[in-house]
């Protein structure tokens, strides 16, 4: 077990600078001077001063990164110069919101997707399997932005149960805030309950077509225990897998997510930071994305072994 | 045939038949299958794939995946109930309680996610309707029933920290949880090792004593049916070709498939078949999605007839054989085989 | 050891039952139109490849199915509910949205085309490399491709774009670059698994030299399963152009893209609601349509299993 996490570790912090580098060298794809560029709205000499100082710009590239890198591990993501303030300070404020999002969407994708995976298995070439299939493929077609405004339309503008738009914390009023949440967390869910299903689906006909399944019908076990107790523990193990790398789209899905509904999450600042050129919190809000979703996977390679007991003794 | 032995037949399937749904069309894997099990017999089913000799079983207690599986027709009476038209729940009861089954796999058979013990008080629970503690104790002494060295430290393992051969015996224990009155090895020693597989067969004995169960055993290796079996019934193509005593078979074989089976043994040394040669059966079974009209062994068959082309033969007792050897051949295979030594001569 | 996979008939518990169906079945004397006739029994896939080519042909001949022009603007159309004079009604500006709808096509399709293009075109080559050569070059490519997948799709196209400049043909090279991660591990997976099979066994043993092989001997057979994923991936770079537009970051106004016109019509949803169903029902059309007909399109070429 400890040597399994050691080796995916060792091919995760490769992986995580790599995608820092990446990060960093998207500031060579900006046009003209990378200062003057990099002050955004601002034409202040000073402040591109101030920047050409602060990314020591008279430097070569490599070392750039490294002082970069540096500052990145110290938690110094860099200044937003627009905002007038550190990067990780705004990232920060955001990011609960956007996790709180991601996982009340998840919630909903793990909901609807891995019963109706499991059921489309069980019944396989039946109606029911070919509906739950049905309604995947719509899932996974519909854009979630345009989801987003009809379900504004209907829930909003015509029925008005629910607020278009606005962000409650939930210290302040945890049901007001759930309120705000239901449509956007709907949304951004809907799309992976849909890979959820075909995932749950995938995994669940494998297992149900595995020899000791048929040894626990051979033992008389009923259709119920058979797939609560013998299949799904077995077919959980991709689908905690696979899950995990749907939170990379989560996070993807985010971005559109809180531009609709106007929550104030990490999506939201990186589509502000972007149209105001505030290139410092866009990388910040990439390369924090980036390391969530390593962690993330790394943290489903943990639970996939811990629910595996070959790995477990390991 | 098991009422010419004296004695009901525990077991009786008559005209059993199973198709599957493909896309290139049904697929006719058993063809009228009719047999008789007695209390306490031994029933050795040897074919090759394709022969539906597991589905047959698979089939009778509803095993088989269903769509794309069909039962086509036929009856299975166990202790006189239809186990065909007995509803789901009923049925349920029969598998594992009163028929045990011991796979093939012992590697895939057993579930990877759960311990050895969960999955042998499984059938205690369900239908002895032991609790825990006692379901927990009968699996310790079914783990010593069936050799596994110190059973009590290994119930809470799983089926990976076990070798090939305790898994298999593993699976025995779970076959026989409930003492059975039928138990039914689908190539349950195929996946072992020769030496392990020999300890499989005797352990399967000894219990076979001291639980009084009848077995069917099924495999394609002549070798383990000889040891055994009581009967030994040989099937082709979803059809029986012949059945009888275990020594009557081997001695005084009339179908040519089963002639060819023996003469593909290496080292068998008693009976005529066995002199001679060793020899392959030449060409494939045939397409059953489109059954031949006769006897399906006749493409491959050097002595088939006419008429064993177009027409399947009855399975009949044959002529001048031990009472209960049954045959389907137009062919006489005794006197082919007596021409042919002439000629040689 | 158990057999699973789309078409029925393989969903038996273990070889031993499979037996039955172990028969070689008949091969049909033209692959090729033995494909076809697999394709054609899906309709799901016929239905996506319908709405695919009425699609692409309306894109094509956008200039003469459009009754407008897709940027004129006329003040009495401004946010005018459909009528027959304009079928999908007016937007902010008073363009015609039926005319905007057949033009956006264009920018749709041809993200999606592109994109994947260049996915493709970079991929393969990387892919063929890693999965061929092995050692440090395949250890290299793979970290690198790691490390792109380590950061969300969308948000490193959002990256890209947004570092790259607002533009539809800057938004076409950071989906592209985006997607391209996905073919690299697709080549390389179907070239390890190819690699071990005798006939490329044989083709070495005789002396092939390295590029040989994987050119003739290995590219013409996964072509199916990156025809599929490219299919698949258009439909993903559907979505990622419209979402980018509606972001801002994909194609500039006035321009029409079915993306972008949704972004302005969120802000007249209770006022024009036409706005913002027309081009989100063209997006989700043309998505559909890619997955109908991926979908179909893998189970045709590879009737045993997934890709």
């Amino acid at each position: 077990m400890l040597q399994f996490l050691a080796r995916r570790l060792a091919l995760a912090v490769p992986t995580l600078i790599l995608a820092s580098m990446i990060i960093f060298a998207l500031q060579q794809l900006l046009p003209g001077d990378t200062a003057t560029a990099l002050s955004g709205e601002e034409r202040d000499p000073e402040v591109i001063a101030f920047i050409r100082d602060k990314y020591h710009l008279d430097r070569p590239l490599p070392v750039r990164y490294g002082y970069w890198a540096a500052g990145v591990l110290g938690g110094d993501l860099g200044e937003s110069i627009r905002l007038q303030k550190s990067v990780s300070e705004l990232v920060a404020e955001k990011l609960p919101v956007t996790l709180e999002l991601a996982c009340l969407a998840m919630l909903v994708a793990l909901a609807i997707g891995v019963p109706m995976g499991i059921l489309s298995a069980v019944r396989r070439g039946t109606w029911a399997d070919t509906l739950a299939n049905g309604v995947a493929l719509w899932g996974l077609s519909i854009p979630n932005f345009w989801l987003g405004i009809l379900m504004i339309l209907l829930f909003s503008v015509q029925l008005g149960w629910l607020p278009a738009s606005g962000y409650v914390p939930p210290s302040e009023s945890l049901w007001e805030n759930l309120k705000a949440m239901a449509m956007p967390a709907f949304v951004l869910g809907n799309a992976i309950s849909a890979v959820m299903m075909r995932h749950t689906r995938a995994a669940m006909l494998g297992v149900l077509g595995s020899d000791y399944v048929r040894t626990a019908r051979a033992k008389g076990v009923s259709p119920l225990r058979l797939v609560l107790r013998h299949a799904l523990p077995n077919a959980a193990i991709p689908i905690i897998t696979l899950g995990a790398l749907e939170f990379g789209q989560l996070l993807s899905g985010a971005v559109l997510t809180e531009q609709i509904f106007s929550v104030p999450g990490f999506g939201k600042l990186m589509v502000d930071a972007v149209f105001n050129r505030d290139f410092a919190t866009v990388q910040g809000v990439v390369i924090c994305t980036a390391a969530t979703y390593v962690g993330l996977n790394l943290a489903a390679d943990v639970l996939a072994a811990a629910v595996n007991p070959k790995l477990r003794r390991a | 045939m098991a009422a010419e032995m004296g004695g009901a037949p525990l077991l009786e399937v008559r005209d059993l038949a199973v198709a599957f749904d493909t896309d290139g069309g049904a697929v006719h894997a058993v063809n009228g299958v009719s047999y008789a099990l007695r209390e306490g017999e031994t029933l050795g089913i040897v074919g090759e794939s394709g022969s539906g000799k597991s589905v047959h079983v698979l089939a009778m207690l509803g095993l088989i995946p269903r769509p794309p599986g069909r039962i086509t027709g036929g009856q299975v009476l166990f202790q006189g109930r239809d186990l065909l038209s007995l509803p789901e729940k009923a049925l349920r009861r029969v598998r594992g309680g009163e028929i045990g089954f011991v796979f093939q796999d012992p590697m895939s058979s057993l579930n990877p996610g759960m311990t050895v013990a969960a999955q042998i008080i499984e059938p205690l629970r369900i239908h002895l309707g032991l609790d825990r503690r006692a379901a927990r104790a009968r699996a310790r002494e079914l783990l010593d029933l069936v050799r596994i060295p110190n059973a009590a430290g290994r119930l809470d393992q799983y089926p990976h920290e076990f070798s090939g051969g305790q898994r298999q015996r593993v699976m025995i224990a779970v076959g026989i949880a409930c003492r059975p009155k039928i138990l039914i090895a689908d190539e349950a020693t195929t996946a072992l090792d020769v030496t392990v597989q020999a300890e499989i067969v005797a352990l399967v004995q000894d219990l076979k004593r001291e639980i009084g169960m009848a077995i069917i055993w099924i495999t394609h290796d002549l070798g383990v049916v000889a040891g055994i079996s009581d009967t030994v019934q040989v099937m082709y193509a979803g059809r029986i070709l012949e059945r009888g005593p275990v020594d009557d078979i081997f001695a005084d074989p009339r179908s040519a498939y089963t002639l060819g089976l023996l003469r593909s043994l290496p080292d068998l040394t008693r009976g005529r078949a066995g002199r001679g040669r060793l020899r392959q059966i030449e060409g494939a079974p045939p397409d059953m999605r489109v059954p031949p009209p006769g006897d399906p062994f006749a493409p491959r068959n050097a002595y088939a007839t006419a008429r064993c082309r177009s027409e399947m033969p009855p399975l009949v007792q044959a002529k001048g054989a031990a009472p209960g050897h049954l045959v389907a051949a137009w062919y006489d295979l005794p006197e082919i085989l007596s021409d042919e030594a002439e000629r040689a001569r | 050891m158990s057999g699973i996979d789309r078409d029925g008939a393989a969903l038996l518990p273990s070889p031993t039952v499979v037996e039955g169906r172990r028969v070689p079945l008949p091969r049909e004397p033209g692959t090729l139109r033995a494909f076809w006739r697999r394709l054609r029994a899906r309709r799901s896939a016929v239905v996506g490849l319908v709405i695919v080519v009425g699609l692409v042909l309306m894109a094509v001949f956008a200039a003469w199915i459009a009754p407008y022009d897709p940027t004129e603007t006329d003040w009495g159309a401004v946010r005018a509910a459909p009528s027959l004079a304009h079928p999908f009604g007016g937007d902010e500006v008073g363009r015609d949205v039926l005319a905007r709808i057949v033009y956006g096509a264009r920018a749709s399709l041809g993200a999606g085309l592109v994109s994947v293009a260049l996915a493709v075109s970079l991929g393969l080559p990387l892919g063929l490399v890693a999965g061929y050569a092995g050692g440090w070059v395949d250890g290299a490519i793979m970290r690198l491709t790691d490390a792109l997948l380590a950061i969300p799709f969308l948000i490193l196209a959002i990256a890209l774009a947004a570092f790259l400049g607002p533009s539809l043909t800057n938004a076409m090279v950071a989906i592209g670059l985006s997607a391209t991660s996905t073919f690299v591990r697709l080549t390389r997976a179907q070239v390890q698994a190819l690699a071990a099979e005798e006939f490329v066994e044989a083709a070495r043993s005789v002396g092939n030299p390295p590029w040989r092989i994987a050119l003739v001997h290995i590219l013409p057979n996964i072509v199916p399963a990156i025809l599929v994923q490219a299919t698949l991936t258009i439909a993903a770079a559907i979505i990622a152009e419209a979402s980018l537009s509606f972001l801002g970051l994909g194609q500039q106004p006035p321009e029409p893209s079915w993306g972008a016109m949704l972004n302005v019509a969120k802000n007249f949803l209770d006022q024009a609601p036409w706005m913002a169903i027309w081009p989100g029902l063209s997006i989700f059309l043309a998505v559909l349509g890619f997955n109908l007909f991926g979908d179909g399109l893998r189970d045709a070429l590879d009737p045993r299993g997934r890709t």
